[in-house]
């Protein structure tokens, strides 16, 4: 039997909190063979990231670690800092969730890994140079040559990542720990790191332990799960297990929660007339552009954008991140202005309008935003966050004011009591239904959803969409849905819009983009998003490299 | 802070569920704040003792504001001539502190105040109610300059940060003139002009000058916290910008903003006690602490105790204004710094966290 890279036995960390120790990993047990993929997963909060930090006693000032980590038999925890600064980036390496952070913009990339290297072995600057052009090549980056003098910020996200993972692979690491390696990325982005770290490991054959919530990723890359909730181990198993059957109650509650996309039931518009009802949103031919500062350009984010949302009716807009699918929806309810076109919401013309104009219109509108922490003001308990655009719009005070904000969070399934918190004392699920909460307080006709899911873990997510659902049915609203997640419009939407580089690529209904997109965009979109199914996924892969190939 | 009475409210209707209500009643911001303030130590010390100095400070003296009279506790007044006292004194020098504070079991005499424990100055005044008259100036200059400077520097920050454009431009070139002139300088302009006018008018002109650094702070806090979703959020609901700065910006500010204010303030007290001791702050015969430094500053080496009690005093409020600041600082900074020592580190986990929290 092959030694394993990683032994992890009793494995505790612990953090000093307001005069208290507490737990946040809790006697972890894990070992990873070389070649392997160990994938732990859970959701925020679930001490993932606590664990593969604290293997390597990378952790903050405030925590404390027990028991015993064996990288290729030497104790780790309590080791003395040379021991573990040898095994830094010799023996196990990091990849970072943000490589715009992990990477020091004041230096260019080949500086960054020619340190790595030199740090580690006795190589004169020439031989380092060459050993760093060759792992840029390794990990594809195009013209490795020039790219060796290149920063941080002249790369894209992709780009970024695998600079990052070439200066991770730099001293040929018997351990990589990935940690949320692509939660920072576009999904066809997404795909290529995976391509190329599945890639590495055939090569290298070294051992990755994933850290991921997301469930797509996992299918693709793991070999073995473990999922981990409140610090601890609920199960351990193969990812054919895990994925097929899972035993312990909040496994199958977490695969259950993951959106699939192309498995969703039928949704069909509610319309109310026969004739065809008049559109709540248009936008015709709309240009948006960020005006010129100082020496910076102006920058054109959407051009000639056409889009209607008829009554009742959810549209969804996808695209990566850049591709003007925010700013067409703040535009959509005049928190930014157009440069060339026409935007009318419930037949009134807002192209133009100075916020009193905009006044009225305010009323028929509501928009979700996507981070629940910054959406709420923290100095307002969230009742009052709720009643301000009912207080303002001078419908109701006090007393009925009061009662009509206990009405809305019913509606959004959060106690009353609740009336009197605080946003930080919620978790980001119940924020974002506070979020839904002032949204609908006015009863709008139009109501723009930013992202509101992406900053939830999945298990929220899930009843996120359940309820916004439901509220849709009951107040047949209509809906720009905003979001990079497919599963999610699929799940929601009745129309689908595309977007790519400010540009609308394709718009129609949700079975004809999902199913048969015509715009070789979409499909590579679509041909890019995992599926949390290990043998599908595979199916899907093959199905995405061919089609590339030929 | 303010918006916590709304929790209490006795209008509201809570009658249903009043006991849920109790059991899930969180924390405010504000009392966050208050609980990691009450556990710096010295900040809290330091309010405490900052409280008695000016209770005992402005009750020592006769008080006459406007139809107000107040008869002080202390037998004399700045303007009464005892008779100088030439006894016991070292080095042959007059009127020396008859404050006692060494024990009688080791000098024989007891602990005492005697008839001028702080001494008298040349001419015979109680040396006691110079420096409590003194203090009153300093405290009285170090509020009435914390308290403009607080207004015009939020109020010109708060426009600039979030109207930016040319309002931003003008106000902010504005201020960066006003920043170039060194204070000390205005300062001694000032006080050569309008001293004669009366300790208030001093502090009122310095005040006008010194909010350049909050402005710059708050501008900055607000271009910073305009651009978060909750402003917008608010404009989507139909807030005017009146509404937006005040209700929705300016509480997130205020921690910036009392921080600052207080730093400020020791700085405020200081500058009077220079610009006092330049000659150009306050005048005779009114008193201050500075004033009564410069007075008296020949005099160090033979009756060090005239030069010895107005500097603890200053020392004493401006420290603890800073430590009060700097607790303020570190109650309104989220990001706590935990100290552990190795005690802690070692101790065992207890069994309620055991379940792990989340987040």
């Amino acid at each position: 039997m092959t030694q394993p890279v990683l032994k992890v036995e009793n494995f505790t960390v612990e953090y000093w909190v307001d005069g208290n120790w507490y737990p946040a990993a809790i006697d972890m047990n894990f070992e990873v063979l070389p070649g392997k993929v160990l994938a732990i997963v859970g959701e925020s909060g679930s001490g993932k990231s606590t664990t593969g930090l604290g293997l390597m006693s990378l952790l903050a000032n405030n925590a404390r670690t027990s028991g015993s980590v064996q990288v290729k038999g030497v104790e780790m925890i309590g080791a003395n800092p040379s021991i573990l600064r040898k095994n830094r980036g010799n023996e196990v390496a990091y990849i970072f969730q943000e490589p715009m952070t992990a990477l020091n913009p004041v230096y260019s990339i080949g500086f960054q890994i020619v340190e790595t290297i030199r740090n580690h072995f006795e190589m004169g600057p020439k031989e380092a140079r060459v050993r760093a052009v060759e792992l840029l090549t390794m990990v594809d980056i195009p013209d490795p040559d020039k790219s060796f003098d290149k920063y941080p910020h002249q790369l894209s996200g992709g780009q970024r990542q695998r600079a990052m993972i070439a200066q991770s692979l730099a001293c040929d690491p018997g351990l990589l720990i990935a940690d949320e390696p692509t939660t920072a990325l576009d999904v066809t982005v997404q795909a290529e790191i995976l391509d190329l770290m599945r890639d590495l490991r055939t090569k290298l054959n070294s051992a990755i332990l994933l850290i991921t919530h997301d469930m797509g990723v996992v299918a693709d890359l793991a070999d073995e799960i473990l999922v981990m909730k409140d610090g601890r181990t609920v199960e351990h198993g193969t990812a054919d297990q895990i994925f097929n059957r899972p035993v312990h109650p909040y496994t199958q509650e977490l695969i259950g929660a993951v959106p699939i996309l192309g498995h969703s039931a039928q949704r069909v518009v509610a319309t109310s007339g026969t004739s065809k009802p008049s559109p709540v949103l248009v936008l015709d031919n709309v240009t948006i552009q960020y005006p010129k500062r100082g020496r910076i350009p102006a920058f054109t984010a959407v051009k000639n954008f056409n889009l209607e949302i008829f009554p009742g009716e959810i549209v969804g807009l996808v695209g990566e991140s850049g591709s003007g699918k925010t700013t067409v929806g703040r535009a959509a309810i005049g928190l930014l202005p157009i440069k060339e076109g026409r935007i009318e919401i419930v037949g009134t013309d807002i192209s133009h309008a100075t916020q009193k104009e905009l006044f009225p219109v305010r009323r028929h509108t509501g928009i979700v935003f996507q981070d629940p922490a910054s959406s709420l003001n923290p100095r307002l308990p969230i009742g009052e966050s709720i009643g301000e655009p009912i207080f303002l719009a001078g419908i109701a005070k006090g007393e009925a004011l009061n009662r009509k904000v206990e009405d809305l969070l019913d509606q959004v399934e959060l106690p009353r009591s609740y009336r009197n918190r605080y946003p930080h004392e919620l978790s980001g699920g119940q924020r974002q239904r506070v979020g839904i909460a002032r949204a609908l307080a006015l009863t709008p006709d139009l109501l723009i959803a930013d992202e509101p899911t992406s900053a939830l873990d999945v298990s929220v997510q899930a009843r996120f969409l359940d309820l916004l659902q439901e509220l849709q049915e009951q107040l047949k609203f209509s809906c720009l849905f905003i979001s990079h997640d497919l599963a999610v419009i699929d799940i929601l939407c009745h129309r689908i819009a595309v977007m790519q580089d400010g540009h609308l690529v394709e718009v129609g209904d949700r079975d004809a983009i999902l199913k048969h997109p015509k715009d070789p965009y979409t499909q590579r979109l679509i041909a890019a998003v995992p599926v949390p199914n290990p043998a599908e996924q595979r199916k899907r892969r093959e199905a995405r490299l061919t089609a590339k190939h030929s | 802070m303010g918006k916590k009475s709304n929790a209490m409210d006795p209008t509201a209707d809570f009658s249903d569920h009043s006991i849920a209500n109790l059991e899930t009643k969180g924390l405010s911001q504000g009392q966050i704040v208050r609980r990691r303030f009450i556990r710096h130590r010295a900040a809290v010390g330091s309010l405490f003792l900052l409280g008695s100095i000016i209770i005992f400070v402005f009750s020592a003296l006769n008080l006459h504001i406007l139809f107000f009279h107040y008869h002080g506790w202390w037998k004399y007044s700045t303007t009464d001539l005892p008779e100088l006292m030439y006894k016991n004194c070292p080095n042959d020098s007059i009127g020396c502190p008859t404050l006692d504070v060494i024990p009688k079991f080791i000098d024989g005499t007891g602990v005492g105040l005697g008839a001028h424990p702080f001494g008298q100055d040349d001419i015979g005044r109680d040396y006691f109610a110079l420096v409590m008259r003194g203090a009153q100036r300093s405290i009285l200059v170090m509020f009435i300059i914390g308290i403009i400077a607080a207004v015009i520097g939020t109020v010109i920050g708060a426009i600039a940060g979030f109207f930016r454009g040319w309002v931003d431009a003008v106000l902010m070139r504005f201020t960066d003139f006003i920043i170039t002139i060194p204070s000390i300088i205005i300062g001694s302009v000032i006080g050569f002009h309008f001293g004669n006018l009366g300790v208030m008018f001093l502090a009122f002109y310095l005040g006008m000058f010194s909010w350049t650094g909050l402005s710059r702070l708050v501008r900055g806090e607000f271009l910073s916290l305009r651009e978060r979703e909750f402003v917008d959020a608010a404009r989507v609901a139909g807030a005017s910008n009146r509404r937006i700065i005040f209700k929705h910006i300016l509480p997130n500010a205020v921690g910036v903003i009392i921080v600052s204010v207080t730093l400020l303030m020791s700085g405020a007290i200081l500058l009077e006690t220079a610009l006092s001791y330049l000659g150009f702050g306050v005048i005779p015969p009114d008193v201050s602490l500075g004033l009564l430094i410069s007075q008296y500053q020949d005099a160090f080496t033979t009756r060090p105790w005239l030069f010895w009690y107005p500097g603890i005093f200053i020392i004493i409020i401006a420290l603890c204004v800073n430590f009060i600041g700097d607790g303020l600082r570190d109650a309104f900074d989220p990001r706590q710094r935990a100290r552990l020592t190795k005690r802690m580190r070692t101790r065992k986990v207890p069994l309620e966290n055991q379940g792990a929290k989340s987040e």
